[in-house]
């Protein structure tokens, strides 16, 4: 076999040019992630025709005795953001300090391999340890060690996969952000912080009263969300680390929809404290606000352009909710221009942080789905065959939305590749699960 | 934290190896330094050794950078009672507007309130559960607002009332039919 693939996509100067070399897979529609992980998110459906690199992931040498199969993680990661297809690697015996012979793995039309090992260290943490292999050219794509505490197992493993992914499609990896989403079960609700592929979960917040709108900070150390605990919404900016919870906006009337500033400095939300709800904006530590959006209509769900000049948002001004644009001053510097001008329903916008898409929720037909517009063009499409889907967040580089949808009587959250041609599911054990928000690169 | 991933960081650490070789930056693990011989009797040179993300050692074994402190909420009771009139005013598909029937009621809760002056209540908006929870929030508030303003007409004070939103949050019926939605698209009256 000779493919130049790998050599290609390493050309810093045109990875994506690349990419279309990679072999060409007509694949139906399978679920082919099989793990026995209890609430990762699931590739479900996959598009026809697709061009995936076909990768090899070893089982890390002693994983077998370490907290978390590391490979399996890997895998499933490079998987879930469309671009990769695992190859099977049964039998397979080798490690990050291995030579491995590469004409098997190239009979298995492997274009990439993927060796390493877990290591129980002396003070009890894990020394994570992986190498690269270009199976076609036989060369070491680099090696890496990550010695963690056994806490850490799952974060290792998805830095290898951020690590693969940088280095075979020459976009940064997402896979050691992380997810904010709230759960209801029962009369109790949760707001979880879990890893991007939804395992993980860690509690946050555990209240007997709704919790929505959760946003994270740019630093991916706070969080602001809406929680009606006191029997009203109001909006609190919590620490996740520590659990200190600032109470930011308790105004008369209705507090909600708290959206970050770039700079994390400020913070647009909606206030119904002088009747209509409107957009105000004021310093995330708290303040006196100052009103941004101006309409005696609904004003609602800003979020800021990434360059920080401009606000997006909903409004019902022109007769049926919209999405529109103002300058980050408000309406008071600039007029608010349409964004959305197709159906008589267009919510929930979320700007990628290339500043190229907006995803929100159009209504069609009685469905609510969720449509991506190329900001450029303004061409839009719906990209899911649900008909209940809420709230799109966009993962850090662009390349997945987060959303929440229902599939039959329970909810579920889905990721999906721009184009809608990857999704993965992740469902509730019990309950329901919603309002997911896909955190920051992490420094 | 001294364990996230920078890739500037990686790229220093890559440099810091190539120079000082193995002994900065290898740990407890024998790495396989020697040249490997492969079937063709070639000697190859040696493979670079992993380069090593220094742990952050703060949490100790078993916790991680990555940890989270949860906070529990107790849950709010409240037992206030006012005027003994109905306390949840329904509303039409899409609408705002109190519908006469309800009118009787918002008459009561307002003479009580005009008597007894430092009494206070909330009206709490809801939807039905179809659209966005944000957008659902707003359209509540005009529904509890709608009450409010009704209350302001017949002289109750400002002070007296707070006009909030629950949205599609708190549903009255969980089904997914008209007759649910209906029982949905309501505003509450809660004395505090």
């Amino acid at each position: 076999m000779n493919n130049p693939t790998l050599l290609n996509i390493l050309n810093p100067q045109g990875p994506a040019l690349h990419r279309r070399r990679w072999m060409a897979l007509a694949l139906g529609t399978a679920a082919w992630t099989q793990l026995p992980a209890q609430a990762q998110f699931r590739v479900e459906i996959s598009g026809v025709g697709l061009t995936q690199l076909p990768i090899a992931v070893v089982a890390f040498r002693g994983e077998d005795a370490a907290p978390q199969k590391i490979a399996a993680i890997v895998q499933a990661d490079l998987e879930r953001s469309g671009q990769f297809r695992g190859v099977d690697t049964a039998g397979a015996s080798l490690d990050e300090s291995s030579r491995p012979d590469m004409s098997p793995w190239r009979q298995k039309a492997a274009d990439a391999l993927v060796i390493g090992s877990v290591t129980r260290l002396a003070d009890g943490r894990f020394d994570v340890r992986f190498r690269l292999w270009d199976v076609v050219r036989g060369q070491d794509l680099g090696a890496m060690s990550f010695p963690v505490p056994a806490g850490d197992l799952r974060l290792a493993a998805h830095r290898v996969s951020d690590f693969i992914y940088e280095k075979l499609t020459g976009e940064k990896g997402i896979f050691s952000t992380r997810l904010a989403y709230v759960t209801k079960v029962g009369q109790r609700f949760n707001l979880w912080v879990t890893d991007a592929d939804g395992e993980g979960a860690l509690s946050a917040l555990d209240s007997p009263e709704p919790i929505i709108s959760a946003s994270w900070a740019p630093g991916g150390m706070q969080l602001a969300y809406v929680s009606f605990e006191s029997r009203k919404p109001v909006v609190y900016v919590h620490d996740v680390l520590s659990g200190k919870r600032r109470l930011v906006a308790n105004f008369k009337g209705s507090n909600s929809a708290p959206a970050w500033s770039p700079d994390g400095k400020t913070m647009a939300l909606t206030l119904s404290r002088d009747g209509a709800s409107q957009i105000y904006g004021m310093d995330s530590n708290g303040g006196e606000p100052r009103k941004l959006s101006q309409s005696s209509s609904i004003d609602t769900e800003p979020m800021y352009f990434p360059d920080g000049k401009s606000i997006y948002f909903v409004s019902d001004r022109g007769g049926s909710p919209q999405i529109y644009r103002m300058p980050s001053a408000g309406e008071a510097a600039g007029r608010a221009e349409r964004v959305s001008f197709s159906g008589n329903y267009n919510i929930s916008p979320a700007v990628s942080p290339d500043g190229r898409s907006l995803a929100y929720i159009s209504r069609v037909n009685g469905a609510f789905k969720l449509h991506v517009m190329d900001l450029a063009s303004g061409q839009a499409s719906a990209i899911t065959d649900t008909s209940a889907d809420e709230r799109p967040s966009f993962a850090p580089n662009s390349k997945l939305i987060v959303y929440a949808t229902r599939q039959g009587a329970s909810e579920a959250l889905m990721t999906t590749t721009l184009d809608g041609r990857i999704k993965a599911r992740l469902g509730s054990q019990s309950g329901d699960i919603r309002e997911p928000q896909w955190g920051p690169f992490q420094k | 934290m001294a364990t996230r991933f920078n890739s500037q960081f990686a790229r220093l650490l890559i440099a810091a190896c190539a120079i000082s070789a193995l002994v900065a930056c290898s740990s407890g693990v024998k790495l396989n330094e020697v040249p490997v011989e492969d079937k063709t009797g070639q000697t190859l040179p040696a493979l670079a050794p992993p380069t090593v993300m220094p742990g952050s050692g703060a949490g100790g074994a078993a916790a991680g950078e990555r940890a989270v402190a949860g906070v529990q909420i107790s849950p709010n009771v409240n037992n206030a009672t006012g005027a003994s009139a109905a306390k949840v005013v329904y509303f039409d598909y899409d609408s705002f507007v109190i519908r006469p029937e309800f009118q009787g009621a918002i008459d009561a809760h307002a003479k009580y309130l005009n008597v007894n002056k430092t009494r206070k209540l909330a009206v709490e908006g809801h939807t039905d559960e179809r659209g966005g929870r944000e957008y659902n929030l707003a359209l509540g508030q005009k529904r509890s607002e709608a009450v409010r303003q009704a209350l302001g007409l017949l002289g109750v004070a400002d002070a007296q009332v707070e006009a909030v939103s629950f949205g599609k949050e708190k549903p009255a019926a969980t089904g997914a039919d008209e007759a649910s939605f209906a029982k949905n698209r309501r505003a509450e009256i809660n004395y505090k």
